[in-house]
């Protein structure tokens, strides 16, 4: 992809395939591929996730030889794959517990990309791949998430489909369209069914850009400097297949914790009772994944407006390279954007804790507080206001001014010079100490 | 190569306009998305509520069942539909109410059928994001929407939230004194 | 490095969050020291055939239990298990606690509805043809309990709080005729609460108290106590939610097991090949 390639058949059968579909040699040009050598273990992420894809897509193909996509029989199909099926409690906890690992590592990847200055030009087409990614990620999610058709499907479907109704003018008839009649119902199953083992296969080949889109520019490394020479660099493989063969493994520890000792721990109790259209569940809130978007989906209390700014968050995520006016990448030597940065991380945990809790719950229980507006201080509306106001300010306006205004640290020379620079860095493996390394 | 084929095929005669030449370009790319979009409408279309969908029946309900100051939940078009027994400080409440304060303004009269105000029967759905709100709850004592904090007074009328809508009344008849026809 | 760790386990702590309060409450739940609490607790045999034995004599007066088969009953980890008879249609007490009951079927000479015993490969039998029988003859639908436990927060102290949990009701709830106050019963009060302050915790239930000392006789010589009774038709509604409780178990362990020796061979391997790189 760039660079001559120093493939060279080694037997008559490689020169005959070479000439015909040149197969080996794009497989020996991606291994071969000059990687920073001074990339830390929060870089391995995205070869976790290329495996989240593929455990994803193999459970899942898997357990729609055993599922039933129709109102009547899909919650007891999946019952009948958690009781008769060989393995079948296996296979339906991994994938419902491996949607979660994707999500968690597709924010650390995100984070990192944010942190790392990732996005930054060259790599804005690349960024932008990965926004569509995560897109179609949470489309993914969600139409599976209905198809055991238990009550927290059936009405986390109603709700997330009715956003669209609040689109002035068409919203209506779209929301119809989606539902194929006047309420969820088994035509919205059957074509969740359809549309959820469709878009993994899409989200594959637009890992596929991702990758492509990766390889123009190269990889971004944790100093943001270029690479500059051929020292700066070592090859993929046997380099970094085996650190990230070792973080894929590390991470597949925490991933069987959940899946064997606390499959339900991420799930909801309302999902194990059959869909009812009549009985809303007390407390619907979604997968913990979208708890950020839903609190400042709730923090508004207008219905157009709380779906406008559902849909800006993300927008925001999307337009990041054209918002950021920093020179340098790496907010390592950005002290002041660092400081944002981790107040905007925790922004984000906090609007997932307020989505996890109902509008008019008391944050700190017992305390009267006082009536604000609309809500009482003391109440997850106004934390979630803050937070999505912290949220939309640190994209719209820190991350423009900052990059006009500020005086970052000097930047090395090259990727080589930090590492030249600290001879005592700590050793190659010390997960403790990730950042330091470089 | 159309252009390669029209300029060989003008050796000895005389040259296309070029105007129709580009015409015919136009009218051809032109059949084509019209013809891309004729095949892509019915995969669109075909997501729309089918046939047997729209073909809903109607139901009657008898009202008897409900005691006063209660309300009863039936299945309606696979929507729950809220049947309520309106107590006379109930209706007095959603009479009274300012018009001018309320987001969706409609009287209290025009939701229920004349001389017959103790029964309100209105769409279980909420017009924010589809909820069933909770009966008796919320500062106006008519429905609480869990979901989202939506408030609705006892005429069913928006008045605290983020929901646009008063809850939809649904068309319906009396067909006896007790008896109601919805749809 | 701090500060990136501190992200992380955030990150981590989000994800096992506890369940968010609602607008509904209920009495602090019993907790129980259940033998299949923790990474390595099973299932106690004799308990799950005592637990069977209050649901058979008592739950499905009212109750399904339609996602369980007989045969579920002679799996490893469940009930009648008898590593004897691995295949659990061959266990003489799955078949004849199977043909006990009477199932409906096809007469295949006639056409005719007919009954017959049931076997193995049957679930016991519904008490009621639908939910809206069972609301005409007992004022509510009692739920299927196959995931009764799955699908009720607190899970099996969920059940053995409500079902030891009765209290008379509170000066100035209505409790309707034939309903009954339990403060376990996760609900809102606040339309049913006439009295002064803030409306009680709990719900109002259909269900009778189900249990009472000396309801159920146990073969086994256990203290037929309400008490025992309803701890061991909680653990029996627990194996009947998550019959492979015991194989996830034993399976996470091995799992673990080779992933910390692979995890180890890999940083091995990884030290090694980047020894010689300064990075």
């Amino acid at each position: 992809m760039s660079g001559p390639s120093t493939y060279e058949p080694k037997t008559a059968l490689e020169r005959w395939l070479d000439q015909r579909l040149p197969i080996l040699r794009f497989n020996a040009e991606l291994m071969d591929f000059p990687t920073p050598k001074n990339l830390n273990y929060w870089w391995t992420f995205g070869a976790i996730l290329a495996f989240c894809l593929i455990t994803q897509i193999a459970t899942g193909v898997v357990l729609a030889m055993h599922y039933n996509a129709s109102a009547g029989g899909a919650f007891n199909s999946v019952e009948h794959i958690m009781r008769d099926v060989n393995y079948g409690w296996l296979i339906r906890y991994i994938h419902a517990n491996g949607a979660s690992m994707f999500f968690l590592a597709v924010y650390i990847h995100t984070f990192r990309g944010i942190y790392y200055g990732s996005f930054k030009a060259p790599r804005e087409v690349l960024w932008l791949i990965g926004c569509l990614i995560y897109l179609t990620m949470m489309a993914t999610a969600f139409m599976g998430y209905v198809l055991p058709w238990g009550q927290m499907s059936f009405w986390g479907a109603k709700v997330i489909t009715n956003l669209f109704s609040a689109i002035p003018l068409v919203g209506p008839a779209i929301t119809t369209w989606l539902w194929g009649g006047f309420a969820v119902d088994a035509p919205t199953l059957n074509r969740f069914y359809s549309l959820h083992y469709l878009l993994p296969f899409v989200i594959a080949g637009l890992v596929g850009l991702h990758i492509w889109a990766l390889h123009v520019p190269g990889n971004s490394n944790p100093v943001g400097v270029n690479v500059k020479s051929k020292s700066d660099t070592v090859p993929f493989h046997p380099y970094y297949t085996v650190k990230d063969g070792f973080a894929i493994s590390v991470f597949v520890i925490l991933f069987a914790v959940f899946v064997f000792y606390m499959p339900e721990a991420l799930g909801h109790s309302d999902n194990y009772i059959p869909a009812n259209p009549i009985v809303t569940p007390p407390h619907i809130v979604p997968e913990w994944y979208f708890l950020p978007y839903y609190a400042i989906l709730r923090a508004i209390p207008n219905k157009l407006m709380g779906v406008a700014a559902l849909g800006g968050a993300i927008a925001c995520i999307f337009a990041l390279p054209w918002l950021d006016t920093s020179k340098v990448r790496s907010m390592r030597y950005r002290p002041q954007a660092k400081i944002y940065f981790v107040f905007f991380v925790l922004a984000c945990l906090v609007l997932g804790v307020c989505g996890a809790h109902e509008v008019d719950d008391q944050i700190i229980s017992g305390l009267a507080g006082f009536p604000l507006g609309d809500a009482n201080i003391n109440s997850y509306v106004w934390l979630s206001r803050i937070g999505a106001l912290y949220y939309f300010i640190y994209f719209l306006v820190i991350t423009p001014m900052l990059g006009l205004r500020e005086t970052p640290l000097p930047v090395p020379e090259s990727i080589s010079t930090p590492v030249l620079s600290h001879p005592a860095a700590a050793p190659a493996g010390a997960t403790a100490a990730p950042e330091k390394k470089g | 190569m159309a252009d390669a084929a029209s300029a060989t095929s003008g050796h000895g005669e005389e040259l296309e306009d070029p105007g129709r030449r580009d015409f015919i370009h136009i009218a051809a790319i032109a059949a084509t998305v019209g013809g891309a979009a004729a095949i892509a409408w019915p995969l669109i279309d075909q997501m729309n509520p089918s046939a047997d969908t729209l073909a809903l029946s109607s139901i009657e309900y008898d009202l008897s069942k409900v005691p006063l100051g209660q309300q009863v939940t039936v299945l309606w078009r696979k929507q729950p539909l809220f049947v309520r027994h309106r107590t006379p400080k109930e209706i007095a409440e959603a009479a009274n109410a300012d018009l001018g304060r309320l987001r969706d303004p409609q009287p209290d009269s025009a939701r229920v059928k004349p001389g017959k105000a103790e029964w309100l029967i209105v769409v279980g759905v909420c017009t924010h994001l589809g909820c069933t709100p909770a009966f008796g709850e919320g500062e106006y004592n008519g429905w609480l929407c869990h979901c989202h904090g939506s408030v609705y007074d006892t005429s069913g009328r928006i008045r605290g939230g983020p929901a646009p809508k008063n809850l939809e009344v649904p068309d319906y008849a009396f067909l006896t004194d007790t008896r109601v026809k919805v749809g | 490095m701090t500060r990136k760790f501190l992200a992380l386990s955030a990150f981590l702590g989000l994800l096992v969050a506890g369940p968010a309060l609602a607008a509904s409450s209920q009495a602090p739940l019993k907790h129980v020291q259940w033998s299949f609490s923790g990474p390595f607790g099973s299932y106690d045999q004799a308990q799950l055939q005592r637990g069977f034995k209050v649901y058979r004599e008592v739950c499905s007066q009212c109750h399904a239990l339609n996602l369980v088969s007989f045969h579920d009953l002679g799996q490893p980890g469940g009930p009648f298990w008898d590593p004897k008879y691995p295949n659990p249609n061959d266990n003489p007490y799955v078949k004849a606690i199977a043909a006990d009951y009477k199932v409906a079927d096809i007469d295949p000479d006639t056409g005719e509805n007919m009954q017959r015993a049931a076997t193995s490969a049957d679930h016991p039998p519904a008490p009621y043809a639908n939910d809206t029988a069972a609301k005409a003859t007992l004022g509510g639908a009692p739920p299927d309990m196959s995931l009764l436990v799955k699908a009720r927060e607190g899970g099996p102290d969920y059940v053995y709080s409500l079902v030891t949990g009765y209290a008379p009701a509170p000066q100035g709830l209505v409790v309707p005729p034939g309903k009954y106050y339990n403060p376990y019963m996760l609900s809102d009060l606040a339309s049913s609460w006439k009295g002064t302050g803030p409306a009680p915790v709990g719900g109002i239930i259909a269900m009778p108290p189900p249990l009472t000392a000396g309801k159920v006789s146990f073969d086994d010589g256990a203290p037929s106590t309400l008490d025992q009774e309803a701890k061991d038709v909680a653990a029996f509604l627990t194996w009947a939610s998550d019959p492979k409780m015991d194989q996830r178990k034993q399976t996470g362990l091995a799992v673990l097991v080779y992933l910390a020796i692979f995890s180890g061979l890999l940083y091995a391997s990884y030290r090694r090949i980047w020894r010689n790189v300064a990075h």
